[in-house]
């Protein structure tokens, strides 16, 4: 669908256009120029060390590209005060590890710390988004422990429950499953595509199990050594040739009637 | 919850601490009892002369002596433990504190470095030399310290209790140095390195006061941000933390205020680590009480701890060695204490 260029494009959320960044001269990502829209469930794929993680530290203005551009809803993602993007970007992280024996519950308030002035208490509101928040998650039995005695999944999900109380316009993931069982990881997942199908919370999510991403993702970006090798609606990029380019597997795709996602099975490609 | 955690401990707390002033006011050679306390101390408020009926001599020691020294030894053990409370908390490693980031050290060799300059007939304004060196040393120490550890652009914990314990070790060695030029007067430096709360003035309160206030109110103003800085870089950074400047600004604040603290009285260990490391273990991590709570705390620990040797101890042990002696040997229960608990954080 072309837009005529003079109208603003409402829909696009974050817009990348040749950016680099490395860590200490090691080049990470390498122009890369993207566009993330809204009304889709994002997915970022690719193998280990391939800028996933990098691309949505980015996206949440947590380091600052080497060259290229970033915009966030138009406006150069480092013109946008940090308070104010923390209000519409909220960021689980791989491992959510606390130093201090705070409790779960303490943990998910400090979710509305973007949106409370500084010494203002949560109002009855807030507290009730907490309690929200720790209920949808499935944690509010563990509300008073420590959470320096969890477990992973447990933290994990403790993790999720505070981005959720953080009420974002966008949640980034980053392998937000990557801790848990299948039972919880379809239940985290179902919660999240949830609160987007009816409160259009926008997903970005950085995933490794592919099948997991096809069930959840509508669209899906592929990345390798620092480059978007593709991207496009799920259906039509979820391919055996694009999984055998991207992590260098043979692979099978099918529509299962079972789940009505695509599926998806590997194998070593065989030595000929 | 929060709200109630801190009445709870603070009420009592500040109420021991009002009668722990004016009991220990009572206490040394002169006996007095604790409304003359509150006499002199209002006939001093209003600039009048000894009040009547109580003895003169007891009125000016009390006034000029006790006083200034009860409320020295409240402010300095309040600063030192909100002081680690916030290096614990920055750093987040429940083992930090001013000796770990070589702070202290830092200005134990300002001092001794004066000490001994003036050994060697160096002249400088009277009054004002061991304390400006303190101050200098640490904080030159903690200027040292960043340096080294901003390579690492995130100014991580790790790095930062590296290159303290590095620089540290170094002073160390220089204070050794500086004793070994001392010789025979080596015990100006001892007595200073040991803490001593015994020449503290009217003119130091008014120097701690204000510096305990602010320094106070400015890691309070903080103290959200912190307790969201122990859930990990990346996670602060999305909620709007700007770490960074977070920690640069209350490392400046704390290394301030410990060298204040130092300067006037010298070096005392163990109570900005003993004190927040208590108190969460009591009333949870919780920035927000724990820091004005780490400031009662510290305050009434210290006022004990130099009441006894001022007062209740046949001889005068310096105040450093008192609170290392007595909080070490706590310290080692209360780890073990958690350890048996299964806890492996803090």
């Amino acid at each position: 669908m072309a837009r005529p260029l003079s109208e603003p494009d409402t829909d696009l959320l974050w817009s990348l256009t040749g950016v680099c960044f490395g860590y200490h001269q090691t080049p990470v990502l390498r122009d890369i120029t993207l566009g993330l829209r809204s009304g889709r469930c994002t997915g970022i794929l690719g193998p280990n060390g391939s800028g996933k993680t990098t691309v949505l530290d980015l996206l949440a203005g947590l380091h600052r590209p080497q060259s290229g551009a970033i915009e966030f809803q138009g406006r150069p993602l480092a013109a946008w005060p940090k308070k104010h993007l923390a209000r519409l970007l909220a960021l689980v992280p791989q491992d959510f590890m606390v130093g201090f024996g705070f409790s779960v519950r303490e943990v998910v308030e400090m979710g509305l710390h973007p949106h409370l002035h500084r010494f203002a208490a949560p109002s009855r509101a807030d507290l009730q988004l907490v309690d929200q928040a720790l209920a949808a998650t499935g944690i509010e039995a563990l509300a008073d422990r420590p959470v320096t005695r969890l477990s992973g999944g447990e933290k994990q999900r403790v993790a999720v429950a505070r981005a959720l109380a953080q009420r974002p316009a966008v949640l980034l993931l980053d392998e937000a499953t990557s801790n848990l069982d299948i039972h919880h990881s379809l239940e985290l997942l179902q919660l999240i595509r949830r609160r987007f199908e009816q409160q259009a919370m926008q997903v970005v999510a950085v995933m490794h199990d592919l099948n997991l991403a096809a069930s959840f993702c509508d669209h899906l970006i592929f990345l390798k050594g620092g480059q978007v090798i593709c991207q496009g609606p799920t259906d039509q990029v979820l391919t055996p040739a694009t999984i055998q380019t991207v992590y260098g597997v043979e692979a099978e795709v099918t529509a299962s009637a079972f789940t009505h996602c695509r599926q998806v099975s590997f194998r070593l490609p065989v030595a000929h | 919850m929060r709200r109630r955690a801190l009445f709870v401990w603070m009420l009592p707390l500040a109420a021991a601490l009002v009668f722990g002033v004016a009991l220990s006011a009572t206490l040394g050679f002169l006996e007095v009892s604790i409304p003359d306390v509150f006499a002199i101390l209002f006939a001093k408020a209003h600039g009048q002369g000894p009040p009547a009926g109580i003895d003169p001599v007891a009125a000016a020691v009390v006034a000029d002596v006790r006083l200034p020294r009860i409320l020295a030894a409240v402010l300095v053990g309040g600063l030192l433990g909100v002081s680690g409370a916030v290096f614990q908390a920055i750093l987040l490693n429940p083992l930090a504190d001013s000796y770990t980031l070589g702070i202290s050290t830092g200005a134990a060799f300002g001092a001794s470095l004066v000490i001994v300059l003036q050994i060697f007939g160096l002249a400088l304004p009277p009054g004002v030399t061991v304390p400006v060196f303190a101050f200098g040393g640490a904080a030159g120490t903690l200027a040292a310290v960043l340096f080294l550890a901003a390579g690492d652009r995130r100014l991580s914990s790790t790095s930062l209790i590296l290159a303290g314990v590095i620089v540290s070790a170094i002073l160390s060695a220089a204070i050794g140095l500086l004793k070994f030029l001392a010789d025979e007067q080596v015990g100006l430096i001892v007595f200073w390195l040991m803490g001593s709360l015994a020449g503290a003035s009217w003119m130091n309160i008014l120097l701690l006061a204000p510096a305990a206030l602010l320094g106070t109110l400015i890691a309070v103003y903080y103290s959200r941000d912190l307790n969201i800085m122990a859930t990990g870089d990346r996670a602060a950074t999305s909620l709007g933390v700007d770490i960074v400047r977070l920690r640069f600004v209350l490392l400046a604040v704390a290394t301030l205020m410990t060298a204040l603290a130092v300067s006037v009285s010298g070096i005392v260990g163990f109570v900005g680590l003993i004190v927040p490391h208590l108190l969460r273990h009591l009333s949870g991590p919780d920035n927000r009480t724990l820091i004005p709570l780490a400031f009662c705390t510290g305050g009434l620990l210290l006022l004990v701890a130099d009441t006894l040797t001022r007062a209740v101890l046949p001889v005068e042990v310096p105040i450093g060695v008192l609170t290392a002696l007595l909080g070490g040997p706590f310290f080692c229960v209360l780890f073990k204490k958690r350890q048996r608990d299964g806890a492996t954080a803090f």
